[in-house]
């Protein structure tokens, strides 16, 4: 297993994509946050399943959403891992699903927060330490609703659309420093958060099927990895050929 | 009794360039940024070095008004002063 210089955050890991990332991730030798809001229980489950591999991981509870958090969050991960996080993935987001005439001025500015503005934030405080080590990497996690447009999803699409040029902007201010900042597309992924959506909609994937998490995680991997040294600002998209 | 020295903030603030690409040789108080070509990415940094080492909040709007790197020392002197 590759010795790592510091450790990865993972933010929603407690579940679905967040999960497969964060185990994806310790198996390539990073010692891994699991970040979870709620689920205490899922994301004990994570770090058991990584350590059970023998890799290294910690949950930690935090809301990405509130402004305190990177701070605190950083400050806990960095202390138990006495390691700088040289790897940062944005992977919490939520949905608010709404056709636009009736969408609430709450479920656009929940959205929004929890999407694209604490991706901002933790982005922020990853920045400095990775830009002094010379080296870091930081993945967000968009959508292919920043792409294609997917009716009752302009909230999601707006933070996620965001999220992509947030990507992009800060890539190239930091390129010369060695820190990397990509944001991989995924299209329609099993997890919870699709769930109950109507299977008629597979018919527009040309793969014919949903992806999985671990097709997901598998991006990140090598986004995250040494071999992806020369790519930033890209976005890679994990659809299926959705938005082909 | 000041916080720090002048001379410990001019060597550890040459250190920090240098680190950006010019020859340590060719820093001296009276050198520009622009000269050095060190850039707002590079101030930004050496801001988060200085409140590493002297706890010394640099923002934005201060590193804006830096033009030599006398400038960056006295400011940095001045703060820690201030805070003693």
């Amino acid at each position: 297993m590759t010795e790592r210089a510091g450790c990865a955050l993972v933010t929603g890991a407690s579940r679905g994509i967040g999960a497969a990332i964060a185990r994806g991730l310790a198996t390539d030798g990073w010692p891994v946050g699991v970040n979870y809001r709620r689920d205490r229980d899922a994301a004990e489950t994570v770090v058991a399943a990584i350590e059970r591999d023998g890799g290294r991981a910690v949950a930690l509870e935090a809301d990405v959403a509130d402004p305190a958090t990177p701070e605190e969050l950083f400050g806990r991960l960095e202390s138990h891992f006495d390691s700088p996080v040289l790897a940062l993935v944005n992977n919490a987001g939520i949905n608010r699903d709404d056709l636009t005439p009736s969408l609430g001025d709450e479920e656009w500015s929940t959205v929004i927060e929890t999407d694209l503005s604490a991706a901002f934030r933790l982005i922020r405080r990853a920045l400095v330490p990775m830009m002094r080590a010379r080296t870091g990497r930081i993945v967000n996690v968009a959508s292919v609703s920043a792409l294609r447009a997917n009716p009752g999803q302009s909230n999601y699409a707006a933070a996620k659309a965001g999220l992509i040029m947030l990507t992009k902007t800060a890539a190239v201010e930091v390129a010369r420093r060695g820190v990397t900042i990509n944001a991989v597309a995924p299209g329609w992924i099993d997890t919870e958060m699709t769930e109950g959506v109507s299977k008629d909609l597979l018919s527009a994937v040309p793969a014919r099927r949903a992806g999985t998490p671990e097709e997901v995680a598998a991006c990140v991997r090598f986004l995250t990895s040494d071999d992806a040294s020369y790519v930033t600002g890209a976005v890679l998209t994990v659809d299926g050929g959705l938005a082909a | 009794m000041p916080a720090v020295t002048n001379q410990q903030v001019e060597s550890r603030v040459i250190e920090a360039l240098a680190s950006f690409g010019p020859d340590p040789d060719e820093i001296t108080r009276d050198s520009t940024f622009e000269e050095l070509d060190i850039d707002s990415l590079d101030l930004v940094e050496l801001a988060q070095i200085v409140e590493d080492e002297y706890g010394v909040v640099l923002k934005g709007d201060d590193m804006k008004e830096l033009q030599t790197v006398g400038d960056a020392i006295d400011l940095v002197v001045s703060r820690a002063d201030a805070e003693a």
